[in-house]
């Protein structure tokens, strides 16, 4: 299932798959709710999936909610989750704003110490170096 | 400083690190070519912007009315060790994409300009941002093959860099390359971090 650029696509009744626009898959909705998710912020799941999730928490999210459910198992970055879902980056904003809103994964965003931290500045040339 | 998830025995924050670095500059300049050089590089894709978003759940049907504007980054990623990763993202340098680096920018470590001598002012509203930024950059030539060689002096005084920016020349086809551009730019940083505890927006 892939089209020229990679839009999602829905089956019709008829059939025949038709591409979504990005911003149908969020019922039009362009900003996510609640704080703000940086780029890199830190997605992960709050339980693992499976059963400890109620039946009626989950009848409530659509496919790609449950595609990066899926995928936030282990901690990843916005950014990967946009790659690998290969959605655009504004779209995963909102449905992981959606999954933050039902408890189900939780956002850190990014601390600011590092960047403040010498020490861990020197330990990111030293590592850079290393490549 | 003092930050607030440092455990007390600790030398680092307990909360993952995650390190943003951009690179900018003009078209065809080497950005991915770099990015792609030092990690794997994936698209990451962006849709910006819609002026009446529920219109769109009614128009699934051929579209037409252009209202978000679709822009690729080059994304990479440097995992350092499982709580430090350095995320490289390669941004349009023109003008008219200021508006996503603003929150790009927000947390960022810093950038690389990249330029090409054969196009320099391409490289203009990359190092116009960053300055006014007050954000930590360095500025990378990237040596094409088929491009004069200047001596630095001639292209920092090109750019109007002032003394503080480091200019490096590089080739982003190779890693060792494209790795001491990212080193400067860290050094850069911790340096600048350095001269002033609190850094001033210039």
């Amino acid at each position: 299932m892939t089209s020229a650029n990679s839009w999602p696509l829905v089956l019709r009744a008829d059939g025949n798959e038709r591409v979504v626009r990005p911003y149908a898959l969020t019922a039009g909705r362009t900003r996510p709710s609640g704080a703000s998710i940086d780029v890199i912020a830190q997605v992960s799941v709050v339980r693992t999936m499976g059963a400890e999730f109620a039946p009626e928490t989950l009848s409530e999210l659509g496919p790609e909610h449950l595609r990066l459910l899926r995928f936030c198992r282990s901690r990843v970055s916005v950014a990967d989750v946009a790659t690998e879902i290969d959605l655009p980056l504004g779209v995963v904003r909102i449905l992981l704003a959606d999954l933050r809103d039902r408890g189900l994964v939780s956002i850190n965003q990014p601390a600011e110490a590092g960047l403040s931290d010498v020490r861990i500045l020197k330990e990111v040339a030293d590592a850079l170096r290393k490549l | 400083m003092p930050y607030a998830n440092s455990e007390q025995t600790g030398d680092r924050p307990s909360v993952p690190v995650a390190i943003k670095i951009l690179v900018a500059g003009g078209f065809g300049v080497g950005k991915t070519t770099l990015v792609s050089s030092v990690s794997e590089v994936r698209p990451l894709r962006t849709e910006e912007d819609m002026s009446e978003p529920s219109s769109l759940v009614d128009q699934l049907d051929g579209v037409e009315r252009k209202t978000t504007t679709t822009v690729a980054m080059d994304f990479g990623r440097i995992s350092i060790s499982d709580d430090l990763v350095v995320y490289l993202f390669g941004t349009p340098g023109q003008r008219r994409f200021w508006f996503m680096w603003d929150e790009l920018a927000y947390g960022a470590l810093g950038a690389v300009v990249m330029a090409d001598t054969r196009r320099l002012a391409d490289c203009f509203p990359s190092i116009d941002y960053f300055e006014r930024n007050g954000m930590p950059f360095v500025v990378a030539v990237n040596c094409f093959d088929d491009a004069r060689r200047y001596p630095s002096e001639t292209m920092r005084s090109a750019l109007n860099l002032t003394e503080d920016v480091p200019l490096l020349l590089c080739d982003a086809r190779q890693r060792p390359s494209s790795r001491d551009v990212l080193v400067a730019l860290v050094e850069h940083a911790v340096a600048r971090l350095s001269e002033t505890p609190v850094t001033p927006a210039r």
